[in-house]
């Protein structure tokens, strides 16, 4: 790989690439994935919340859930413990002590039901309801300032959800460094 | 297995090393005095035993016989060589455990001290029931066995893999070059390249993106580029000619020649085809890099040069003035090694070491100079230049860009301080 300068030439012969590989002969290794198959697996949500489920999940529930599910490595009020800080930091990204939330560093708010399922609690992943999901993710909004103590969340709702944060992300400018 | 002989031997060995730490100590605050005498008469006496003109006590009675170790292990007097796992992290379950740089030679990482970052602990998988699942924009997704991955021609090749917190631009900076970038390790790998593994299933023309996800507790989710993809990538299922070790990624993981070292997912099950990447977790709230000015870095891939001297380094003593070889390592997530550069006088003047053969793209060099200590105190440093002549810079011109904040990606010259005692320790701690 040569300098980002040629990135796009980069693109573009990769490009060409993709284009041989789909003309390539086959192996006849594997077999068909079926719906079924896939749809068990395919847990992954955009951020724009595409493949966000079913169901919705309420603040108030949620705050049970969290008690239940969360308390214990993040804090009462997601403050923070053995699992990271979940709450605060608004503000505080282009200072000396930065402190990254969810409130205050995380993009999209579907990741968090995206993440939730996927890998929490730590002790359970994967172990919780679509509801107890969304339930989970409202609290932890909530806890943010982000969505009021009576919303309830599904599908649109998280999707519609705009973070702060959001616009903060640039791409990768390296080598950005000199020795001089 | 069990060696009573070789418990004796080992236990025989502390003794010594300790006797002779304690004669050090003793020694070097200048206290000497009977006590010292008699300790170093009695090292002198144990070991008197098994050096010329006498017999060594090995060589008078036969050794273990075969089938002692069905899976051989390190000599007993190398048990210390281990990883460097901190004792006061704040749970080991989302963790890492470090390669102990400083004691190894060459550019292979033995697989028993690669080092180890998981995310949701280590699963125990049953490959028979392992799958891999390959779908999304795609024209046939498909489901593989392992034994159908291991169908696929297969192709060895030597990369390192860095993790890119490696380390962090913050104090308290770490006192051995394992403190400071033992996260890193490099291996041959043995698998089938990605893009043969795509060609099965035919890639759309949507195709920008594959989501790489583990079978770990962490589910753990990255995105690859396609480009990435169809250049180097690789489906790896043996390690430095063995299956994989649990703690990488058995029984199949994913390899990314020079990108940061999460992306390599491991335990590999699924990878699914995509327009845009997933945004997942682990690519925006993890693994991004905040700037002095609140925007942040996101899919910062490439792992860029560096290297590091690893003896003498910190944590180390030496002998005495004279003859010291030093030693190191480079690497370059951009390609092969170009130079290295070494300074003995505090980074006035650099000349460049020798660089053993083969210089291979995206894997560690092992770079040498002769150098002879004149006793004084002296600080040594050597700095990585790569082909695409992106030369390695110091903490401090990177702070001065990226703020000490910005956490991953510090690719930083760390220099060493020898003392005029002979000890090696942090120069920047």
């Amino acid at each position: 790989m040569r300098k980002p300068r040629s990135s796009l030439a980069l693109l573009m012969i990769a490009a060409a690439l993709g284009a041989s590989a789909q003309a390539a002969e086959r192996y006849g290794i594997g077999r068909p994935a079926t719906p079924a198959e896939i749809a068990g697996w395919n847990i992954d949500i955009g951020r724009d919340g595409s493949n966000l489920p079913p169901g919705n999940g309420s603040v108030e529930r949620g705050r049970v859930v969290f008690s239940e599910q969360c308390a214990a490595c993040h804090g009462a009020e997601g403050q923070g413990g053995v699992g990271d800080r979940l709450t605060g930091g608004q503000g505080t990204l282009a200072t000396a002590k930065p402190v990254r939330t969810v409130g205050s560093y995380w993009p999209y708010a579907p990741t968090l039901f995206d993440y939730i399922r996927r890998a929490m609690p730590q002790n359970a992943p994967q172990s919780l309801s679509d509801e107890d999901v969304y339930a989970a993710s409202a609290y932890v909004l909530h806890l943010n300032g982000l969505v009021p103590a009576d919303a309830v969340l599904d599908a649109k709702t998280l999707a519609a959800i705009r973070m702060p944060n959001r616009d903060a992300f640039v791409t990768d400018p390296r080598p950005d460094v000199k020795n001089r | 297995m069990s060696e009573p002989a070789a418990d004796k031997r080992a236990r025989k060995a502390s003794r010594r090393h300790f006797l002779q730490a304690s004669a050090a100590i003793v020694g070097g605050s200048s206290i000497g005095g009977l006590g010292s005498t008699n300790v170093l008469a009695e090292q002198a006496g144990s070991d008197a035993a098994n050096l010329p003109p006498n017999v060594p006590e090995w060589m008078k009675a036969p050794g273990d016989p075969m089938g002692s170790q069905p899976y051989g292990a390190p000599s007993v007097y190398e048990k210390g060589v281990v990883k460097n796992i901190s004792k006061s992290l704040p749970q080991y379950i989302s963790a890492s455990g470090r390669t102990p740089l400083q004691e190894l030679d060459g550019i292979i990482t033995p697989n028993g001290l690669f080092y180890e970052r998981h995310h949701g602990g280590v699963p125990s998988i049953d490959p028979a029931q392992h799958r891999l699942m390959l779908h999304g924009l795609v024209d046939r997704p498909l489901v593989f066995t392992m034994d159908d991955i291991r169908r696929f021609p297969s192709e060895s090749r030597i990369h390192f893999i860095e993790c890119s917190g490696n380390p962090v631009y913050t104090k308290p900076y770490g006192k051995t070059a394992s403190d400071l970038v033992g996260l890193l390790s490099c291996a041959e790998w043995t698998g089938v390249r990605l893009k043969h593994v795509l060609e099965e299933a035919g890639l759309q023309k949507d195709a920008k993106w594959i989501v790489a996800e583990g079978a770990d507790a962490a589910a753990l989710t990255r995105s690859i580029p396609i480009e990435k993809c169809l250049e180097d990538a690789m489906l790896v299922y043996s390690q430095n000619g063995e299956r994989l070790r649990p703690q990488q990624g058995y029984p199949l993981r994913l390899l990314l020649p020079g990108f940061e070292g999460n992306m390599n997912v491991k335990w590999l099950r699924r990878l699914k085809v995509t327009a845009e990447p997933a945004y997942s977790r682990e690519e925006t709230s993890k693994y991004t890099d905040l700037m002095p000015d609140g925007t942040s870095r996101e899919f910062t891939f490439y792992m860029e040069a560096k290297s590091i001297i690893t003896r003498p380094s910190g944590g180390q003593l030496l002998s005495g003035p004279g003859f010291h070889e030093i030693t190191g390592i480079a690497w370059s997530g951009r390609g092969r090694i170009k130079r290295v550069e070494i300074s003995v006088d505090g980074g006035k003047n650099w000349q460049n070491a020798q660089l053993q053969e083969p210089v291979l793209t995206r894997a560690l060099t092992r770079f040498r100079m002769p150098w002879r200590w004149d006793g004084e105190e002296v600080v040594i440093q050597s700095r990585a230049i790569d082909e695409t002549d992106y030369v390695q810079p110091t903490l401090a011109e990177l702070i001065a860009i990226r703020g000490a904040n910005h956490f991953y990606h510090n690719n930083a010259i760390w220099p060493w301080r020898i003392s005029a005692l002979g000890e090696v320790s942090n120069a920047q701690a």
